[in-house]
């Protein structure tokens, strides 16, 4: 018997609902289209049946896209999700790929390129329509782009790494342009492919780009992987000289920054600290505290923790959680929150380098 | 069988987000709330208990805080210690309504 995949399209505008049925009727599949218009509906009609795909909005009432995303996370870990909006805000993709999304795509962009967002749709059903895994968790920046180029797809990889952004733009397999922190082309592809771990997305492809790349990618992975072996060769060669230059580094980025202390703590082992005598105390808070807000999360059902801020008249104190370590940066009382995440974003992404 | 499951089946339960403030005295009881009296009890008297030992340990750690502001993907809460209880603002973080971090 013929598999025919099921789909569930969640937006409060019933105009808006009718269209999307119409077009993904057009699907090579063939899905079987359900519809729902608030949140609620939604999650009850995933209950009872099991469908493939959900595709759903962000701003809707009561309960908005984003509180479903959540709750779809926990409860159907195998659905596919697609964010469909008409929020043109970046944090808001940001914290639909912190959601697990497999695709964030803006309602203006739909129509432009109706064929491309349609192929992105088909290539989510038939993912799990045949044999196969899901995510690629573990995988080096070189092998997702390796797969890239030997699957000759034309994409524009979009890569975060806590503050910073870098684009790498492929097309038809073939290895474009890059562009990372002002730096282009080769140049910019060395310096991103140094990036030991962050966050991507697939882009529509961007067929007018012009080319500023001209060797293979193999020839430019090979260059960079031997680069960084010499990088490593030397490295234990200089391990103390090293370890002082981390310190120093560590300790002129509080000053740059203007922090007052950062106490980074891993998962298992001693906290390491700057700026502060109470490490042992102040590293108790921190995961005491982030593990109370991890269950608050849970029973709210209030999606992934972003942070924890507290303010005192002597100071403000900010945690946050990266790359498994949890991180307690205090500031001068006189930084607005607003600020203080960015600040502190930026000196823990930098914290490791 | 099947007609009568569909027929009975029980609502799937979706929690809206509370939205308002509440104020909690030490032990954790509510004084006043402006949350809907349809979010359970049970949750807000949790979140209260949270804070206020989020406010305790913090004082244990030597680092004493006048607020603390918990930031989910979709949720806001925002405690101000209040001579050892708490008044506890929830701002749902939703696309509708964003309030400033």
């Amino acid at each position: 018997m013929e598999y025919q995949p099921k789909i569930l399209i969640l937006d409060d505008e019933a105009d808006w609902l009718e269209m999307c049925r119409e077009m993904l009727a057009q699907l090579p599949s063939q899905p079987e289209i359900r519809t729902a218009s608030t949140g609620a509906h939604a999650v009850a009609q995933l209950d009872a049946e099991r469908f493939r795909l959900l595709i759903c909005d962000l701003k809707m009432p009561r309960i908005d896209g984003l509180q479903v995303l959540a709750i779809v996370r926990r409860r159907f870990p195998d659905l596919r999700t697609v964010v469909l909006t008409a929020l043109e805000d970046e944090e808001f993709r940001s914290r639909a790929y912190a959601l697990g999304v497999d695709l964030f795509w803006l309602k203006s962009d739909m129509q432009q390129n109706m064929k491309m967002f349609l192929d992105c749709l088909e290539s989510l059903l038939g993912r799990d329509m045949a044999d196969g895994f899901r995510g690629i968790q573990n995988k080096s920046l070189m092998d997702i782009i390796q797969m890239e180029c030997l699957s000759r797809n034309s994409t524009l990889l979009r890569l975060t790494r806590g503050p910073l952004v870098a684009k790498i733009w492929i097309q038809d397999g073939e290895l474009i342009d890059a562009e990372v922190q002002g730096a282009h082309g080769e140049a910019a592809f060395r310096k991103i492919l140094f990036w030991k771990s962050g966050t991507f997305e697939n882009l529509p492809a961007e067929p007018n780009r012009e080319r500023a790349i001209n060797k293979s990618v193999n020839a430019l992975l090979l260059e960079s992987a031997q680069s960084m072996d010499e990088a490593g060769e030397q490295q234990t060669e200089i391990i103390e000289k090293t370890a002082h230059r981390k310190t120093v580094w560590r300790i002129s980025l509080l000053t740059r920054e203007g922090a007052e202390f950062v106490v980074a703590i891993p998962p298992e082992g001693e906290p390491e600290a700057w700026g502060t005598h109470a490490v042992e105390q102040q590293a108790k808070w921190t995961r005491r505290a982030m593990e109370i807000a991890r269950q608050l999360s849970e029973r709210l059902e209030a999606g992934p923790l972003s942070h924890l801020a507290g303010t005192s008249t002597e100071r403000n104190v900010l945690a946050l959680t990266r790359d498994n370590k949890q991180f307690l940066v205090g500031w001068p009382a006189d930084k607005t929150d607003g600020q203080l995440l960015e600040k502190t974003k930026k000196l823990v992404a930098s914290w490791d380098s | 069988m099947g007609l009568l499951k569909k027929l009975f089946r029980r609502p799937a339960a979706v929690q809206e987000l509370p939205s308002g403030s509440l104020t909690v005295d030490r032990n954790g009881n509510t004084i006043t709330s402006t949350i809907s009296s349809a979010y359970p009890p049970q949750l807000l008297r949790e979140i209260a208990r949270d804070v206020l030992r989020l406010f305790s340990d913090a004082r244990d750690a030597q680092m004493p805080m006048a607020e603390i502001s918990i930031h989910f993907a979709s949720l806001r809460i925002t405690a101000r210690e209040l001579r050892g209880g708490a008044i506890i603002f929830l701002f749902p973080q939703t696309a509708m309504l964003q309030t400033p971090t």
